[in-house]
């Protein structure tokens, strides 16, 4: 094989496991979407937020600190001592069940019956509002989020790969993370659990009802309102995971609620309402926006992962509305 | 009504249509013809596919088989808002107002493919955008009149209570002007009261404006009464067809909406 | 109890399709743009025109141009941002291809050309709908963005990158550049605003602002009264991208005077044009400035109190307007989604039938 061949192939495997993390984003949109019909924009935000918050709890700052110490003039910033890993998850996701909680009360609760536009428009609205409730609780600083994942690349992968090259040629062989292999491997287990859980317990029914039809659920006695709590409590721990992965990998800082807005263009080729889609939709952008920065990028001046993945998608509803394993739709008069 | 009609009298023929959604056949070989100044009712249970060969007549569904003849000549695949221009408006089983705009504004966007200014007029609104404007308010005005509807010109039609919505998307279809009025149950959800309302409207529209009428509805007395011509659908067939009194005997038609056991 | 139309009979349908059809309110728009333009040029400093009329004049306009598309429309644009980039680099490459060319002409051309740009990534509106579009027209925010930092021809092959706008003069006064005098850079955007909005007026009370509004109440039963769906959603890219390319090119030519793309035209640009037609009114062409000037001095104010009064940390007066943006979005969008001019409309309502409600 040459070294070209090889690099290519280095890019695919890259395109691949960024892509799994774009899924895991989308991921969280789409679990809200099917149970709720709203397009949830504050889910990169909600990321972010569940990775500043672990990283607080692990390093034991104080909530709101700077703003305490400003209004009241006090010198105060960590309680003096961290907390272990898993207590600080736990506690993690204890936040993101209050504040789907909160959210449900505070806003979805009064905007039932909107339209869908305006609600999306709502959600940008609270992803803004918890980038400010973000930053002044935990500080805005980058922050380095570390619970354990190894990372760095895989000399063993190096090796293998060095042998792969025919004679004749240099290659230094494949760099692969290994963070996001573990991202991979955690992503499968992810969807998995929630397979099993939307199939074979009661919630689960519950929630895939309220997805088929809002006023048949409520009829048979599902709570709405606590099926959206339900539901935006696990996009919040999906949100955790996501924020997890990507905080270790790049630190926790304001861009990482950008992946959202990639997280935008997954969904639409993978469907609103499709988990496979996510996935696989993730992989898609994953990959195409790598191979096209490997391929046409140097020709045009580079930097095209910033737009690729959006006029993909552009082009792909152009064709296909409705996703690749979206339900068509059929319009009524 | 005349009783001995000629072939320039007919003002819409469908022939052998057939539509299907899927494996779903919604329509399946329908014939019919709608005369000029006529009150065409469309009868049948609920599926039968009444709604269906309305939405065939102005555009929304392409049937897969079969033609449709409207004034004298064949159509072709048509977009609804090609349809509208050729003169065929409607209304709607469940409201399709703007909600967000006035009864004014509903009915003057009624009135959108008999205007014409430019751009560059309207932006300016001088000229002939302004002269156009206040020619068909005027148009406009005589059908608030008519429906008598004054009392609600500048409210937003989202406020306004259910009769009287219907009662203003009667008016935006009538601000069209057109050769055919589709009505797709304009009774529904009514109280008496109302009905006859609705019932003198139609009358009158048909009776003062010449306008040709096919409708939809559900309320046998109110078809019987108004309609010169009556036919029945059945699970996308067509059962009879004829005047109100040939319909009402006919064996397959009673069976059909009364249920009558064939066991 | 002045402030109502009884006694004043209208006798026509022109009297009737007035714009201001309440005597007081004309009186009142007329005294506002009397003031605009006789007395506010002579009181205006460096101070006033940097910091509050020009960017609030500059965003009405903007927000004009995306209220056309989303308010009236109801289509979701997400890339203002990147049409605002095409009208600041369509009036960089007019105002230096062509120096002898007059600046209202720049700038209008710097209009035709984003509207030609906004048809073209309007297209796929008419296939997709709702926030569908709204993230297809991501991709144009991003690509636009893109494509005036790396095609160097934009930027006319400039060492930094950069844009910046030469001086030029109308009847011997510099407008752009440096050396122009607040009150002249002031009145060329006033004019631009007060005849657009006019025009903006006249468009959504006319045959073209009926045929939006039909389209984004109950599209299907537009189409039915004979509506074309294509030729309403793009007129409306069209016309609203016109607007937003005069804002882009007002923004750079006379405000900023240097531009570089990802800073100044980025993706919080689009959100804050959006946020200022939600929290004005949606629909509404006074809400446009009213949002505008809202969501623009809004954080202006609480830094100044803030920061400068009570001495708190920039940083965290940042994150505090953060918040505060966000909450009053879901705020308008819960309790009135038509905005500020919803609220002003109700104000005036009471003023009418006072001191007798009932």
């Amino acid at each position: 094989m040459t070294p070209d061949f090889l690099n290519t192939i280095e890019v695919i495997l890259n395109g691949l496991m960024t892509g799994v993390m774009y899924s895991l984003v989308a991921l969280g949109f789409v679990l809200i979407f099917k149970a709720s019909g709203i397009f949830n924009y504050a889910q990169g935000v909600m990321a972010l937020f569940a990775a500043l918050t672990l990283v607080g709890f692990q390093t034991g700052q104080i909530p709101f600190a700077h703003l305490v110490n400003q209004i009241f003039g006090t010198q105060v910033h960590h309680w003096g001592s961290g907390m272990n890993n898993l207590i600080a998850i736990l506690l993690t996701i204890l936040v993101m069940i209050l504040f789907a909680w909160l959210v449900e009360k505070l806003v979805l609760q009064h905007l039932v019956n909107q339209e869908p536009i305006i609600l999306f428009m709502a959600t940008i609205g609270l992803a803004f509002f918890m980038e400010g409730v973000g930053d002044l609780m935990w500080g805005a600083d980058l922050k380095t989020l570390d619970v354990g994942i190894p990372s760095g690349g895989s000399f063993w992968w190096e090796d293998v790969t060095r042998t792969w090259v025919s004679e004749g040629y240099e290659y230094y062989g494949m760099y692969i993370d290994l963070l996001d292999v573990w991202a991979a491997g955690i992503a499968v287990l992810l969807v998995t659990i929630l397979t099993l859980f939307s199939q074979y317990t009661k919630t689960g029914r519950a929630l895939r009802a309220v997805a088929d039809d809002h006023q048949a659920a409520l009829t048979v006695g599902i709570s709405l309102r606590s099926i959206w709590v339900i539901v935006w409590s696990i996009a919040g721990v999906v949100a955790l995971v996501a924020g997890i992965m990507w905080g270790s990998k790049s630190g926790v800082q304001f861009s990482l609620s950008l992946i959202a807005l990639k997280a935008l263009p997954v969904l639409i080729l993978g469907g609103f309402t499709s988990i496979p889609g996510a996935i696989i939709g993730g992989l898609i952008i994953g990959v195409g926006e790598k191979l096209f920065e490997f391929w046409v990028g140097p020709l045009i001046g580079g930097a095209t992962e910033n737009w690729f993945a959006y006029v993909l998608a552009l082009f792909f509803l152009m064709f296909r509305p409705q996703g690749l394993f979206g339900e068509r739709i059929i319009e009524r008069v | 009504m005349q009783d001995t009609v000629k072939e320039d009298d007919i003002l819409l023929e469908v022939r052998n249509i057939s539509l299907s959604f899927g494996g779903v056949k919604a329509l399946e070989n329908i014939s019919f013809d709608i005369r000029k100044g006529e009150v065409r009712a469309i009868i049948g249970p609920n599926g039968a596919g009444k709604s269906s060969m309305l939405n065939v007549i102005n555009g929304f569904y392409h049937p897969q088989e079969g033609e449709i003849w409207f004034d004298g000549k064949l159509r072709h695949h048509m977009k609804p808002h090609q349809v509208a221009k050729l003169g065929i408006a409607r209304t709607f089983q469940n409201i399709a107002l703007f909600k967000g705009m006035s009864t004014l504004d509903n009915l003057m966007t009624g009135r959108y493919i008999k205007m014409h200014a430019n751009l560059f007029s309207q932006m300016a609104w001088i000229g002939p955008a302004q002269r156009e404007e206040i020619e068909h308010r005027q148009k406009v005005e005589e059908i608030i009149d008519f429906l008598k509807i004054q009392s609600i010109r500048k409210t937003p039609v989202g406020k306004l209570p259910y009769g009287m919505q219907k009662r203003v998307e009667l008016g935006r279809a009538l601000a069209a002007e057109s050769k055919l009025l589709l009505l797709d149950e304009p009774m529904a959800g009514m109280n008496l009261e109302e009905k006859e309302d609705m019932c003198r409207f139609v009358l009158d529209v048909n009776e003062q404006f010449g306008t040709t009428i096919a409708l939809i509805e559900h309320d046998m007395g109110v078809v019987m009464d108004i309609s010169n011509r009556v036919v029945v659908l059945d699970y996308g067939k067509k059962l009879a067809d004829g005047s109100p009194d040939e319909v009402r005997n006919n064996e397959e038609v009673i069976d059909a909406y009364l249920g009558v056991s064939h066991d | 109890m002045f402030y109502r139309e009884s006694g004043d009979f209208k006798t026509s349908y022109l009297q009737d399709q007035q714009i201001f059809p309440i005597l007081q309110d004309r009186v009142f728009v007329a005294v506002v743009i009397a003031f605009a333009f006789l007395v506010v040029p002579f009181l205006i400093n460096d101070y006033w025109e940097k910091s509050v009329l020009l960017p609030v004049l500059i965003w009405s306009l903007a927000a004009i141009g995306l209220n056309i598309l989303t308010g009236y429309c109801g289509q979701v644009s997400l890339g203002t941002g990147g049409f605002m980039a095409v009208g600041a680099y369509a009036s960089y490459k007019f105002t230096t291809a062509f120096p002898e060319l007059n600046l209202f002409i720049v700038v209008l051309l710097s209009g035709g050309v984003t509207a030609m740009v906004g048809i073209l990534f309007g297209l796929p509106s008419l296939r997709i709908k709702g926030f569908y579009l709204a993230v297809a027209t991501l991709a144009s925010q991003f690509f636009l963005v893109w494509l005036f930092n790396k095609v160097p021809w934009f930027y006319n092959y400039s060492a930094s990158g950069q844009i910046n706008a030469p001086e030029r003069l109308i009847a011997g006064i510099a407008i752009t550049g440096p050396n122009a005098p607040p009150w002249a850079t002031y009145l060329f955007c006033l004019i631009f605003v007060v005849v657009f909005a006019l025009v903006a007026k006249n468009l959504t009370r006319g045959r073209f602002g009926r045929s939006w509004m039909a389209i984004r109440d109950m599209d299907i039963a537009a189409e039915i009264i004979g509506v074309a769906p294509l030729k309403a959603k793009l007129s409306a890219f069209c016309i609203s991208s016109f607007y937003i390319g005069i804002a882009g090119a007002l923004f750079f030519l006379v405000y900023l005077g240097a531009v570089e793309p990802t800073e100044a035209f980025g993706i919080d640009k689009s959100f804050l044009v959006l946020f200022m037609i939600i929290i004005g009114g949606l629909g509404s062409i006074l809400g446009s400035f009213i949002g505008a000037a809202f969501m623009f001095l809004m954080p202006v104010l609480i830094k100044n109190i803030l920061v400068n009064g009570v001495g708190w940390s920039p940083d965290i007066v940042a994150h505090l307007i953060l918040m505060i943006v966000g909450g009053l979005i879901m705020f308008f969008l819960i309790v009135e989604p038509h905005g500020l001019a919803q609220l002003w409309r109700v104000a005036k309502e009471k003023l009418r039938l006072w001191p007798f409600p009932h």
